[in-house]
């Protein structure tokens, strides 16, 4: 384990990983400003999430990997990550079906950069999360469901 | 009746020269448990393997559940059978040794003839023997080996710690270990377990940066035959269990890093790979059809106590998976015949422990007494006397847990109560002393306390639906591996193979139905949420008044529900 690092990111906790992502020069703050999508942020639906982005119907992929829990630990915040084997990946978008509002996370990303990105969301029960991927001008997508429970009686 | 071993041993000769059958197969009991421990060494790598003891150091009664169903493509399959059916299809006669050990069937009878099961001086005895007749043999404990009884809870874990190490433990893996605390946990690791045991968890890492918080797996020489412990927790133990005892630990399944350890493991010369996994046999199911590489997954968490292993295809080739019961009742005994290499054959036996037919090691005996003498006043305070057999197993209710929310809602004034779903916990006979051991047994953990709520019919059926989805979602990896939370007071109907949220139904309080907007006094136990610690006086001070002042139990009704979609089901007798 290393300590060091854990050291040093702790006096910057509270910046959130967005925060860490700048500070380690993955995303510059340009390009975050562009990323902003507020229609899209604040889609109430799949549908108009998707439209948001300008995805349409995206194709169902199995190049697109989702990891994360079957079941979270916690719902306040669930790890999430997304890989895309697509050649030319230019953008990864986290919705999550029954939150309140749909899109969580959205990547823009440079070429020949490696589409694999990781967040944390928050989920208020268990729910269908999508991952949608756009590489060279079409949207692909996969899901994967997330089950939050009230935990106890384990055991 | 009780006896001690060499009496027991006597009777047996004098009942085999009579031919007397005083159980059916009282008179073939001798030669079986000749049979039984003389178990052929074969190949050249042993494994034996212990799980889920949950503290019991002396011989216990542990009766197998009558209900525990499988759904799905797990209909009819190992291990979701029991009694006749289980017998049908592991090849066990009924009315034998084997056939008591491994069911619930004739339980009060048997477990009189054939006397308590388990018990650390006797199971090292057996670990001794076997050891003996299998030189480099490994002792792996797959966890929840430091919860479940009183003086587990009262020492902080440190009777069992010394225990395993007398016993000889080689490598363990983690459940309910984590619930005193993330550096209790490591503590142990570092100080008493440095040079003598290993703790593997693969499935470990911290919240923040996904770091290891214990070795993935470890490799050790069995006669010349490199092989490979790797290691699963029990995935859900921040969920299941309180999450602020291990708040910087993340767990999980992990299937993709299972696959790189194991394959790290054989990169690094690994002839031999076996999982100690406490996922949980459904879920061990699955990922032995999911991961390549695996020669077995020892399994434990669900008790299930498995006389033959699974054998898992996969892309890769073949796992076997196995089950080892609990409360200390089986020793699992793997042998691999290791060749150029690889696996080619192997045997597998898991034997039950039976006190009277296994000697108690002196030093490991001596060892228990020791540690027990300060506190066997505070064990030994007879509350109440049972009329009736209680026990704990099943998928819906237990005669012990029905007494548990019997007097939660007697002493909590309270309209029905909760009590969780654990699979642990020993079975009395009817007329037996209810002592306070007895009651710790069954309450024993780090966040005992009772609580009072006042909770809306629509939370509770919200309550009732989750719980039932953990134990019943079609797909084992959205499963927590616990039984039913055990309800008092409330009638209710489950259609375990309806989909989330349509399980439960006919929610009825005293002949009334449980209305959505309308509130009421909900009493549990073992709250999980930080916010509920201390919430109120612990479980066994609350039951054992209730037992004091009734002084006789009675032989308790189970309120079970009223089950829909399960007829002929292989793992239900009611």
């Amino acid at each position: 384990m290393n300590h060091q690092r854990r050291g040093a990111l702790k006096t910057g906790s509270g910046l959130g990983v967005f925060s860490l992502l700048l500070a380690a020069g993955m995303i510059k703050p340009e390009m975050a400003q562009a990323a902003w999508n507020k229609t899209a942020f604040e889609a109430k639906t799949l549908d108009a999430a998707l439209a948001a982005v300008d995805a349409g119907k995206p194709v169902e992929s199995a190049d697109v990997v989702i990891t994360a829990p079957d079941i979270a630990e916690n719902g306040a915040v669930v790890p999430v990550g997304v890989l895309s084997n697509i050649p030319k990946t230019e953008y990864i978008a986290i919705m999550i079906e029954k939150n309140p509002n749909m899109l969580a996370a959205s990547f823009t990303l440079p070429e020949g950069t490696l589409a694999d990105v990781q967040t944390r969301v928050k989920m208020g029960q268990t729910s269908d999360v999508y991952a949608v991927v756009k590489a060279d001008g079409k949207f692909y997508m996969s899901k994967k469901e997330i089950k939050v429970t009230l935990g106890g009686c384990g055991g | 009746m009780s006896m001690n071993r060499r009496e027991f041993m006597q009777m047996l000769a004098i009942a085999a020269a009579g031919g007397m059958s005083l159980h059916s197969s009282f008179a073939r009991a001798e030669q079986a448990a000749g049979a039984l421990y003389d178990m052929p060494k074969f190949g050249n790598v042993s494994l034996l393997h212990m799980t889920d003891c949950h503290a019991q150091l002396l011989p216990i009664h542990f009766r197998e559940p009558s209900v525990n169903l499988g759904l799905g493509s797990m209909f009819g399959q190992a291990p979701h059978l029991v009694g006749d059916q289980f017998l049908k299809h592991f090849g066990i006669k009924p009315g034998s040794l084997e056939a008591h050990a491994f069911t619930y069937l004739d339980f009060v009878e048997a477990a009189r003839t054939y006397g308590k099961v388990g018990g650390f001086a006797h199971l090292a005895t057996l670990v001794k023997k076997m050891k003996a007749s299998r030189p480099g043999a490994l002792l792996l404990d797959g966890g929840d080996t430091w919860q479940g009884s009183g003086t587990a809870l009262w020492t902080n874990a440190q009777d069992m710690v010394d225990a395993c190490k007398l016993l000889g433990v080689d490598v363990m893996t983690l459940h309910w270990e984590s619930s005193y605390g993330a550096e209790r946990v490591k503590e142990i690791e570092e100080k008493d377990f440095a040079g003598q045991i290993d703790i593997v968890a693969q499935n470990v890492k911290t919240t923040d940066f996904e770091d290891p918080v214990f070795k993935p797996y470890v490799i050790k020489i069995i006669n010349g035959v490199p092989v490979a412990i790797v290691g699963q927790a029990f995935p859900y133990t921040p969920i299941a269990n309180p999450r602020w005892q291990t708040p910087d630990w993340s767990f999980g399944i992990r299937d993709d890093e299972m696959q790189l350890a194991v394959d790290a493991a054989r990169a690094e010369g690994a002839q031999v790979v076996v999982v100690l996994s406490h996922n949980g046999m459904d879920v061990d199911l699955k990922m032995a059809s999911r991961v390549t590489g695996i020669d077995a997954i020892l399994g434990g968490h669900t008790h299930d106590g498995m006389p033959a292993p699974t054998v898992v295809e996969n892309a890769g080739g073949k796992t076997l998976v196995t089950n080892a019961g609990s409360n200390g009742k089986f020793l699992g005994v793997m042998d691999f015949d290791v060749k150029n290499g690889k696996v080619v054959d192997f045997r597998y036996k898991l034997l039950p422990v039976f006190a009277n037919l296994l000697p108690a090691d002196p030093e490991m005996a001596a060892f228990i007494d020791n540690m027990r003498a300060p506190f066997l006043e505070k064990l030994n305070e007879k509350l109440a006397v049972t009329e009736g057999m209680l026990y704990r197993r099943g998928n819906f209710n237990g005669s012990w847990d029905q007494l548990i929310v019997d007097a939660l809602i007697a002493e909590k004034d309270a309209e029905l109560a909760f009590s969780p779903g654990f699979r642990w916990g020993t079975s009395l006979l009817p007329g037996d002393t209810i002592t306070m051991e007895h009651l710790l047994d069954q309450t024993a953990i780090t966040y005992p306390w009772t609580t009072l709520t006042e909770m809306s019919g629509e939370m509770i059926k919200t309550v009732l639906e989750d719980v039932a989805d953990n134990l019943f979602n079609p797909d084992p990896y959205y499963q927590q591996g616990g039984d039913m939370v055990r309800v008092g007071g409330l009638q209710y109907s489950c259609d375990p193979t309806a989909a989330m949220g349509k399980r439960i139904d006919n929610m009825m309080l005293k002949g009334k139905r449980i209305e959505p907007g309308k509130t009421y006094r909900v009493a549990g136990w073992a709250p999980v949420s930080e916010e509920a610690k201390d919430s109120g006086p612990a479980v066994w001070d609350v039951v054992a008044n209730y037992l004091r002042n009734q002084k006789v139990i009675t032989q308790r009704e189970l309120n079970l529900p009223t089950l829909k979609g399960v007829d002929g089901n292989p793992g239900l007798v009611l």
